[in-house]
């Protein structure tokens, strides 16, 4: 017995509809098998990991869970959108956490070091420094990659840790708080260089997560409504056409990383200036990677991506509550995330192929020529 | 002194050598799988677990190996049957692999191992200057350069290894010369996997005797990598890992010495020193085209 | 799915229904840093707080929860928030990050108590702070280290330079230069709590540049182990590590909470809580040293000797004369250093051989 795939002549619109759900339900499943060898009750810890953080929407005693959801899935949303253009033209950004960094180092820069000029333009201001320090960040792999072919992969990568290092070196040193008692961290930010909260009194989300809810339209209308959203996917599923098509495959790469580390820079920036209110060497924990993770969950489609950001906030939420309700263990939120994204990728196969079970002595057809199928390599 | 440093940065390089060979293979045969931190990880909690409740490092050992190729299992059946993105798809395998192994793990934390035994061989390893950094060294060692001489001689001396790089330089014409390309693809894997397991289990068993969770700690994007350092040719791979051996311990014999540049630097050097070897390395396009295989990384389904 | 959904919602109301019918008088609350498995920092939090449920009657008495690994970003405050809301009368929070989210939520629920760890930020009037002196355990290591040594060399592998790494790697090299004037330290910085791996290679390093003693201010027992293996000796940190070198662990300075949690969670239930900042070391056993081992007697003896002193208050670590690394006064003799610049200490006193990352 053994897999065959068949490919369908075209895309199943049944199964693009449904495959998102499809794996939310197998990963529920597996995530059930998976606390009851821990030996919880798994209803209960299904429970805590997704009803009880939205217990909120109809409780207004649990609302505040709301506006942590927001805040938690504002970065992921906001970086996993510019992720998509990037995996969508078939590049390989994996170094987003660094454009974090650096573009709440670059937002920074002005709170820190010119703490007396105060006006409502500094916010504004802090949040283009940030984005133009994560692009700019983000445009040394793709410039390594156009002109001297240098896998981004790993560029963009190993980019993320020298991105730490120096944020680290910055908050110690000449950016550490003079009246800090020699602890990292710059001083706190003052109340014009801090995002407000949308709603105070109810809690404490804030505006960055509309910015990841204009910046995933924003794109969401580039990608599917305009001829650079063309571009774009014409160029990642197949660099030869694209140049027949008289797209530049080089500048393509410049546009997926500059706007994925704009993104990823604001997204820094929001989370530095909103719920932690100075720069310190703790900023970093890996939205980055996570928000790969996002994009792939909401299929590279920015409209979905923030359903995907949001599912990836319910579990750490939940992660929370069922810790301490349960006393699972926090390292069950990192297996939820990787059994989710597995089942999300094995799911997506049923958009492009029928699956079929074949009995062992299939007869080989010899010489048959092979097919590529389009999609992102 | 001398002696010594080198053994430690033996000693580093050891797993970024053994887990970047077995992913070279993996490359070679046109794979790509981001996994191998979560490989890696998973072969260290197997290979200690197993150490420490039977006693015996090489069962560990080989545990270790076993549980990596298995989990790597769990990649190629999505990439190379449901062909998902192998991107995507390795970066779920790490994920997984550090959740799973912190959860496997937590009866293990704390408490200390069993360690791989060094060779002793008298009168040779008692040798002056040479004795123990030629032949006192952890079997692991060995292996490791035995592993590098073999990948290179399969894939470049043998009729397999010609036939494995064939399915990574062209898929499709491979397929039309009959041969299977998935199934050489899940052996590559499965060796990548066994490979990483045991670069993980060195690092339970013997770099740091003992489990902790992240304890490979970045280790595993170091070796994807060094493959690419290598441009994929295995004995330059040994030569990467043993630079980055080098400037990691480097730096920190600086800083005992009393350098006087902030410790960040020091420590960012390694990361640094990596992107400027993969330019110098890619900007010859001549000579990364000749190693690259064409098809990495490139999804396939055979017609029927 | 909405029936399956009404089942769930049912089974987890009967659960809390449960947990309401055995309600303990009093619920503590931990927010770690780390995993509690990490054998340093968060471990020794952990066992703190399972020795005060244990003390002030188990189960029935003292309920606890904790949140594991909470990231000291945004993520603080709503850890902290949650477990406000969710019943604690106290919460304590140890780490140094959590210092401002916990005076944040502190200020809105002013019913809840709020004790945070290493940190100097009591904005309102139910938050506390607490830390232990460790650096007098450190001064006593110095002591043993320069006794030990043959190289007059010790190696020591740092975390990050904060004043409680600076105040340690200090009271170390005071301690060591009252046995051997000319005692030298060298100083590595991991720049990480917690690397296996990374602290194996410091120790390694520092080892082969000829050190013959080594203590770590980061928290894996990976040290531990090079030390064992390269047959020198080693101190320990934060728990009790000789089942990593039975041959090689000097001593070790215990974190011990556990009095300090009994204390302040009876002051709850006794209604007597108020706001302190407590800065408390071997005297009121917050630093306790493991055994002396692998020692020569009269070594021993020494130890506990100056141990003896600290505990009773006779002697302070930082007491004059002291010279700053450059040579220029710093306490004059016979005097005592304030704890304000200890606790912002950002200057290595004479005979450190490193340059203090700035």
């Amino acid at each position: 017995m053994r897999v065959e795939l068949v490919k369908r002549p075209q895309q199943s619109a049944l199964f693009s509809a449904l495959s998102p759900f499809i794996a939310l339900g197998l990963t529920l499943i597996a995530g059930a098998i998976m606390f009851s060898l821990l030996g919880k009750n798994p209803l209960d810890a299904l429970y805590y990991y997704f009803i009880d953080p939205l217990t909120g929407i109809w409780d207004p005693g649990n609302r505040w869970q709301l506006h942590e959801l927001a805040i938690k899935a504002a970065p992921l949303i906001l970086i996993a959108v510019g992720l998509s253009v990037c995996f969508l033209s078939n590049n390989w950004n994996i170094g987003a956490e660094g454009q974090f960094v650096t573009g709440a180092m670059a937002g920074s820069m002005i709170p820190v070091l010119f703490p007396e000029f105060q006006s409502w333009i500094v916010l504004p201001l802090m949040l283009i420094m940030g984005m133009a320090g994560g692009a700019a960040y983000a445009s040394i792999p793709a410039f390594l990659k156009v002109r001297f072919n240098t896998n981004e992969i790993l560029t963009s990568l190993m980019l993320v840790y020298v991105a730490q290092l120096f944020n680290d070196w910055l908050v110690r040193g000449p950016w550490r708080n003079p009246e800090g008692f020699s602890f990292p961290g710059t001083v706190r930010f003052h109340e014009y260089a801090i995002i407000p909260q949308i709603w105070p009194d109810a809690g404490r989300a804030h505006w960055g997560f509309v910015f990841a809810l204009l910046a995933a339209v924003a794109v969401w209308f580039m990608l599917s409504k305009t001829v650079k959203g063309f571009e774009i996917k014409v160029l990642g599923q197949s660099p030869r056409a694209g140049r027949f098509a008289g797209f530049s495959a080089s500048r393509m790469v410049f546009f997926a990383f500059l706007i994925s580390g704009a993104l990823a820079g604001l997204a820094g920036i929001s989370e530095v200036a909103g719920p932690v209110e100075h720069l310190n060497e703790k900023i970093s924990i890996g939205y980055g990677f996570t928000a790969i993770i996002v994009a792939f969950l909401g299929r590279l489609n920015p409209l979905g991506i923030v359903a995907a950001g949001l599912i990836l906030a319910l579990t750490y939420l939940g992660g929370e509550a069922a810790q301490i309700s349960l006393q699972v263990s926090d390292k069950t939120v990192r297996a939820f995330q990787g059994m989710l994204l597995f089942f999300v990728l094995a799911c997506d196969t049923l958009i492009h192929y029928r699956v079929r079970l074949v009995a062992p002595p299939a007869a080989k057809p010899a010489g048959a020529a092979a097919t590529e199928p389009a999609g992102n390599a | 002194m001398l002696e010594q440093i080198i053994i430690t940065i033996a000693t580093a390089a050891t797993p970024l050598l053994i887990a970047a060979v077995g992913e070279l293979v993996v490359e070679r045969s046109g794979v790509l799988n981001l996994g191998v931190e979560g490989m890696m990880i998973m072969g260290a909690v197997a290979g200690f677990a197993i150490a420490f409740t039977t006693g015996s490092p090489w069962l560990g050992l080989v545990a270790a190996i076993v549980v990596g190729a298995l989990f790597s299992l769990l990649f190629a059946f999505l990439t190379l049957t449901l062909v998902t993105n192998q991107v995507a798809t390795g970066l779920a395998l790490t994920l997984l692999g550090l959740g799973l192994s912190g959860m496997l793990g937590e009866a293990f934390t704390g408490q200390p191992g069993v360690k791989l035994p060094l060779i002793y061989i008298p009168v040779l390893t008692d040798l002056p200057l040479v004795g123990k950094l030629l032949f006192g060294q952890d079997p692991v060692f060995y292996l490791s350069l035995l592993l590098t001489g073999s990948v290179a001689w399969f894939l470049f001396r043998t009729r397999a290894g010609l036939t494995l790089r064939s399915v990574g330089d062209n898929h499709g014409s491979a397929h039309a010369l009959g041969i299977n390309v998935i199934r050489i693809r899940y052996l590559a894997v499965m060796f990548g996997g066994a490979c990483a397991g045991a670069a993980g289990g060195y690092l339970s068993l013997l770099y740091t005797t003992q489990w902790i969770e992240n304890m490979t700690a970045g280790r595993g994007w170091i070796a994807l990598a060094l493959v690419v350092f290598a441009s994929w040719r295995p004995w330059r791979v040994l030569a990467g890992a043993y630079l980055f051996g080098a400037v990691s311990i480097g730096q920190l014999h600086a800083q005992a010495l009393g350098l006087k540049i902030p410790s960040q630097f020091l420590s960012a050097l390694p990361y640094v020193a990596t992107i400027v070897v993969l330019v110098l390395i890619s900007r010859n396009r001549r000579l990364t085209m000749i190693n690259t295989p064409a098809s990495l990384g490139r999804p396939f389904v055979p017609d029927r | 799915m909405k029936k399956s959904l009404l089942t769930i919602a049912a089974a987890a109301t009967a659960l809390s229904l449960g947990t309401l019918a055995a309600e303990a008088k009093v619920k503590a609350c931990f927010v770690y840093v780390g995993p509690i498995g990490d054998f340093g920092w968060t471990y020794q939090h952990h066992q703190g707080a399972l020795e005060m449920q244990e003390a002030l009657g188990g189960e029935e008495e003292v309920e606890l929860a904790y949140l594991e690994s909470v990231p000291e970003g945004a993520d603080a405050e709503r850890a902290i928030e949650r477990f406000a809301r969710s019943g604690c009368n106290i919460v304590f929070t140890t780490s140094f990050g959590y210092m401002d989210a916990t005076n944040t939520v502190a200020g809105k629920f002013p019913d809840v108590k709020f004790e945070h760890a290493t940190g100097y930020k009591r904005e309102h009037a139910n938050v506390s702070t607490y830390n232990s002196r460790f650096h007098e355990g450190r001064y006593v290591q110095g002591v043993i280290a320069a006794n030990i040594s043959e190289a007059g060399v010790a190696g020591y592998i740092a975390s990050f330079p904060i004043p409680e790494v600076v105040m340690g790697i200090n009271a170390f090299v005071l301690g060591a230069q009252t046995v051997n004037p000319d005692f030298k330290v060298k100083v590595v910085w991991a720049n990480t709590w917690f690397d296996p791996g990374k602290e194996a290679d410091a120790a390694k390093a520092l080892i082969d540049q000829g050190v013959d003693v080594i203590t770590q201010h980061t928290d894996s027992t990976a040290p531990m182990q090079v030390a064992a293996e390269r047959g020198i000796k080693a101190f320990g940190q934060a728990s009790d590590m000789i089942k990593f070198g039975p041959e090689t662990q000097l001593t070790s300075i215990i974190d011990d909470w556990g009095h300090y949690y009994t204390e302040r969670v009876k002051a709850v239930i006794d209604g007597t809580w108020e706001q302190v900042d407590v800065w408390e070391g071997m005297a009121e056993e917050h630093v306790v040293m493991a055994p002396y081992t692998n020692m020569p007697d009269d070594v021993k003896a020494q130890a506990a000797d100056i141990a003896a002193k600290i505990k009773s208050g006779e002697f302070d670590p930082f007491t004059g004369p002291v010279n700053k690394q450059d040579g220029s006064a710093w306490l004059a003799d016979g005097e005592v250093a304030e704890p304000g610049v200890l606790l912002g200490m950002n200057f290595y006193v004479e005979g450190v051989d490193d340059q203090l990352p700035q």
